[in-house]
């Protein structure tokens, strides 16, 4: 089938979703790539390198409309692209069905399917076609380059002969992907890092990312587990607990950098005016929930505004844009998985398997249905997080008495083990003849002796460790030596016969050793 | 000819020199110079005994040891090390042969000389181990003959657990558990039959009881093995090893022999504790390997969510050029491929541009004791790089790639993870930990266990399918 990928047409809108090098995987799929002419130059793909990809250049966004089987992009379709949609068209993008019902009617009608790509189910299987999981990790990383860009100071603390710098101080508030992702840039340039979520099962991600978690001691807590990952509107009583908590950050941090989402609610308001004329002149709040409406209160979609107290407040809503390039390969990977899932046999055919639960979870429409809103998936998105008892530290009295504990029951042991012992050998001794009681005595130091010994052979050497046992092990020869010159022709034949394999053994054993310790070589 | 205290005198010799060449094997250059100490107390053992007051029949001895060193140089110059198991488990049945054909002898012997006793006819010429037995008293006699019986005992199930053993390693009989029906039952029933037999042997019974005693602990050997699956194999080889140790103090005890008492002592010793670590190492109990077959799970084993991703060889190549540190984890499938050479030359070239590279033993990896060591030594990788489980586990949070090639149970989160799975506890390999795995495999089937491996479903996880030698042939090239 024909994939296409047309020029974005949303203002602002850098990203493509086909790059030269998603094509070759796409190709490889069975399917013939091609692309609107230009379409990749805002995010530094020419013609030139589609073309040597093997991707077909089409002049116009109508023509390639008419071309292509698949239609792949970035935004949800405007009013003439679904115009251009036809009856056995596929078309992949974004698409918001729950906020842009009068569109999924218009796609409806057309016939077509639709896939949705911010429909993608959290799945650990769909993970490597979530695109808000990849754009969030762009926006996060963004977030940071961009508040440092408007902040006056560095980042890391540093003594210098012209003075010390103190390191920034940020918050990071909401610790999903872009959360993450901006705590893992803000760390590793040296800021002391702080960030908060409602959900207590991310605590342990945010510790790994290098920063702290703001630990809000309250009973209610929420189980991200149960509504896919996502977090969930909270309680007014929790909602002043955790406002009370920012409004203590607020005269400490430098830089505020704000991710919570509800999904399908406006953003919350949890960084509000009064904390905003707290905060010292110079500082940054970059809001990454501006398309839903912000997380702050002064927060303007699109545009970087100064409060009166000289307070940076950045609500830029195209953070993936800024980053056209990376945003494209990463989002044009996402639907080439996507497209493999759908191209199940690799033959360039679609096969829209509306048993699976990420293509079901993501088709909007088709057959002239609406499939939105899907059924929840099969498959729970991620386990209920366990809670973790808490090991205590043993105080060192603790310690002390549990090692006179373990050694009071070694001694226990080998004591009772000497004790039986010694009883087995008394006995034996009332019955067995005393040269067996000799050889008995030698038998046992030498089991002694050789449990001493093997302890401590390396657990490299194990192997040629056997082989010199086997090879010794061969000692049982002197007991056929003994034998050997015994005038019965039988007792004769069967001594020899023992002789032959012994000195197999000897001979092999000690040789094959010899053989394997030459090969072990130091660097 | 020599006395009998130069006999003794070069039998505490040997002695000595046996402990200190199993002492020696500590560490990798004094093992060397240990070989030899074993070499030259074996020498000092058979010449001195050989010697030694009424030896005879050298006519017929001298040719049988110089064809059978022939042999065995021949055996250890051809092996290849991929088929060590096989061979040492062969050379294990040799000893219970020999163990049971000296038990033998030594109950005729003992026939002839109390029949010489009766007829009072010293005149005929005995052997030297017959004349000592002319000397013992009949408490001593019958003592003898409890040892006779040991060690027949012993050596035969040696003998024929070793011969299974080495058709299951050698691939000529089907390694998976089999068992005649009946189980363990059988086994139970021929032990038995076998004490009864015993007893009625020490009660002046023929020739007889002691063959059928034979027969019944071939069978025995035979069965008991042959219940049990090649990754126990392991166990099975130590324990056999131990085995043939045990069987050879036992005749020792027979000819009043203290130098096979001391040496028997020390290889069963040795095979004991082996079979001991190899148990610790699979959180198993001695017992249940030896019964065969993995316990009855304890419940259902938790589900595996996600789904395997599969790589190529360039996708594993160019994370191998990103990575600085690489853990390489061998298994069993890395023997089978032959991809010791192939692995050798990656490590050298990832080490040439600089990166660090360890390999993790598990030390049940492969079918023998140290198995893996042995491969990657005759492959030239330096012993230095070539880690204990103990010593690196708690490194993989700090690797950037892991290589698990041709391993499977011993790398299975669900022995940490999951107190359902029948591997539960088992002490493994966590390379999970590390930033990225690449699994090397043939295909999506389970281990020998066949237990589901929840590694293989993890987000850092890639399976590179294909054969593990031509998988790492290709992937050398690319790395640069």
């Amino acid at each position: 089938m024909k994939v296409g990928a047309p020029k974005e047409v949303r203002p602002g809108e850098a990203r493509v979703a086909l790059t030269p090098e998603s094509a070759q995987h796409i190709q490889k799929l069975g399917h013939e790539c091609l692309i609107e002419a230009g379409a990749g130059v805002a995010a530094g793909f020419d013609d030139a390198a589609y073309r040597k990809a093997g991707v077909e250049v089409v002049e116009g966004a109508e023509a390639l409309w008419q071309a292509a089987d698949v239609v792949i992009k970035v935004r949800e379709p405007t009013e003439d692209e679904a115009g251009w949609l036809r009856n056995d068209q596929t078309l992949i993008s974004f698409f918001w069905p729950a906020q842009n019902e009068a569109m999924l009617e218009r796609c409806k009608a057309s016939g077509a399917t639709v896939v949705a790509m911010d429909m993608v189910p959290r799945i650990s299987r769909a993970q490597k076609m979530d695109v808000l999981s990849s754009t969030a990790n762009i926006a996060g990383y963004r977030a940071v380059i961009e508040a440092g860009n408007q902040f006056g100071r560095f980042f890391t603390g540093q003594v210098t002969a012209a003075g010390k710098v103190p390191p920034a101080k940020v918050l990071v508030v909401g610790a999903g992907v872009a959360g993450l992702a901006a705590i893992g840039t803000a760390t590793s340039l040296g800021a002391v890092v702080r960030a908060f979520d409602v959900r207590p099962e991310v605590a342990e991600q945010i510790e790994s990312m290098g920063a702290e978690f703001l630990f809000l001691d309250f009973d209610e807590s929420q189980d991200g587990a149960e509504s896919g990952g996502y977090a969930k509107p909270s309680s007014p009583e929790f909602r002043e607990k955790q406002l009370a908590l920012f409004r203590e950050q607020a005269a400490e941090v430098d830089i505020v950098i704000t991710t919570a989402l509800i999904p399908g609610k406006p953003a919350p308001k949890l960084w509000l005016e009064d904390m905003v004329q707290a905060m010292k002149p110079g500082s940054v709040i970059i809001d990454l929930a501006a398309e839903k409406g912000g997380n702050c209160d002064l927060t303007v979609p699109d545009q970087r505004i100064v409060t009166d107290n000289g307070v940076v407040v950045v609500g830029y809503t195209d953070f993936p844009s800024r980053m056209a390039t990376q945003a494209s390969l990463l989002y044009a990977t996402n639907i080439r998985h996507m497209l493999t899932d759908l191209t199940p046999d690799k033959d360039g055919v679609l096969q829209h398997d509306m048993e699976d639960d990420v293509i079901r979870g993501t088709t909007v429409t088709h057959q002239g249905e609406i499939t939105f809103p899907p059924p929840p998936p099969k498959v729970k998105a991620i386990g209920a997080a366990k809670p973790k008892p808490r090991v205590k530290e043993p105080t060192p009295e603790e310690k002390k008495a549990a090692e006179h504990a373990a050694f009071l029951a070694q001694t226990k042991r080998q004591v009772t083990m000497l004790v039986v012992g010694g009883v087995v050998m008394w006995l034996l001794g009332l019955v067995a003849p005393a040269s067996f009681m000799q050889h008995f005595i030698v038998f046992a130091l030498s089991c002694f002796v050789g449990f001493q010994v093997i302890w401590n052979v390396s657990h490299s050497l194990h192997t040629p460790l056997m082989a010199v046992t086997n090879a010794i092990s061969g000692i049982i020869i002197l007991g056929a030596i003994l034998q050997i010159g015994s005038s019965s022709i039988l007792v004769g034949l069967l001594a020899g016969i023992s002789v032959l394999i012994a000195s197999i053994n000897i001979v092999g054993g000690f040789l094959v050793t010899r053989r394997m310790l030459a090969m072990f070589q130091k660097s | 000819m020599m006395g009998q205290e130069f006999v003794s005198a070069a039998a505490i010799a040997a002695s000595v020199l046996f402990i200190l060449s199993l002492g020696g094997l500590s560490n990798q250059e004094k093992a060397k110079r240990a070989v030899w100490y074993g070499i030259v107390g074996m020498a000092i053992g058979v010449v001195f005994t050989a010697l030694g007051p009424g030896i005879g029949g050298y006519w017929w001895m001298l040719p049988m040891m110089l064809i059978g060193a022939l042999i065995g140089a021949y055996l250890a110059r051809k092996v290849e090390m991929t088929e060590m198991p096989q061979l040492v488990a062969a050379l294990h049945s040799f000893v219970g042969l020999a163990a049971v054909f000296v038990g033998f002898n030594a109950d005729l012997e003992r026939r002839r000389v109390l029949a010489m006793q009766l007829a009072d006819q010293g005149a005929e010429r005995l052997s030297a181990f017959a004349a000592l037995l002319a000397h013992k008293t009949s408490a001593e006699l019958a003592f003898l003959q409890v040892e006779a019986v040991l060690g027949i005992f012993i050596g035969a199930v040696t003998f024929t657990g070793s011969v299974v053993a080495f058709g299951k390693l050698a691939g000529k009989i089907n390694s998976k558990p089999h068992k005649l029906p009946g189980g363990h039952w059988l086994n139970g029933g021929a032990a038995l039959v076998s004490l009864l037999l015993a007893i009625v042997y020490l009660n002046g019974g023929g020739f007889w009881t002691l063959l059928l005693i034979a027969l019944l602990a071939f069978f025995i050997g035979y069965h008991l093995i042959m219940g049990i699956g090649g990754a126990d194999m392991p166990v099975v080889v130590s324990m056999l090893n131990s085995y043939s140790g045990w069987a050879a103090a036992a005749i020792g005890f027979t000819l009043s022999n203290d130098l096979l008492i001391v040496t028997g002592a020390l290889v069963g010793s040795s095979g004991a504790i082996l079979s001991y670590i190899m148990c610790k190492a699979m959180n198993r109990n001695f017992v249940s390997v030896i019964l065969g077959g993995f316990g009855g799970t304890q419940g259902p084993a938790a589900e595996i969510e996600g789904e395997m991703v599969s790589i190529d060889v360039g996708g594993v190549a160019s994370a191998l050029n990103d990575a600085d540190s690489v853990i390489i984890v061998p298994g069993y499938g890395m023997a089978v491929a032959q991809a010791q050479n192939a692995v050798s030359e990656l490590t050298r070239k990832l080490r040439s541009a600089g990166k660090e590279v360890r390999f993790g033993i598990h030390p049940v990896a492969g079918r023998l004791p140290g198995h893996m060591n042995v491969l990657l030594a005759e492959a030239r990788v330096p012993y230095d790089i070539v880690m204990e489980m103990d010593e690196i586990n708690d490194d993989f949070a700090e690797t950037d790639v892991v290589i698990v090639i041709g391993s499977n149970d011993i790398v299975n989160p669900a022995a940490q993870e999951d107190p359902n799975s029948p591997i539960a506890g088992m002490p493994v390999l966590r390379v999970w930990e590390s930033k990225q795995v690449f699994v090397c495999k043939r295909g999506q089937g389970t281990g020998y266990s066949g237990i589901e491996n929840p590694l293989f479903y993890k987000e850092n996880t890639r399976m590179l399918y294909g054969d593990a030698r031509s998988s790492i042939d290709s992937l050398v090239p690319l790395i640069d």
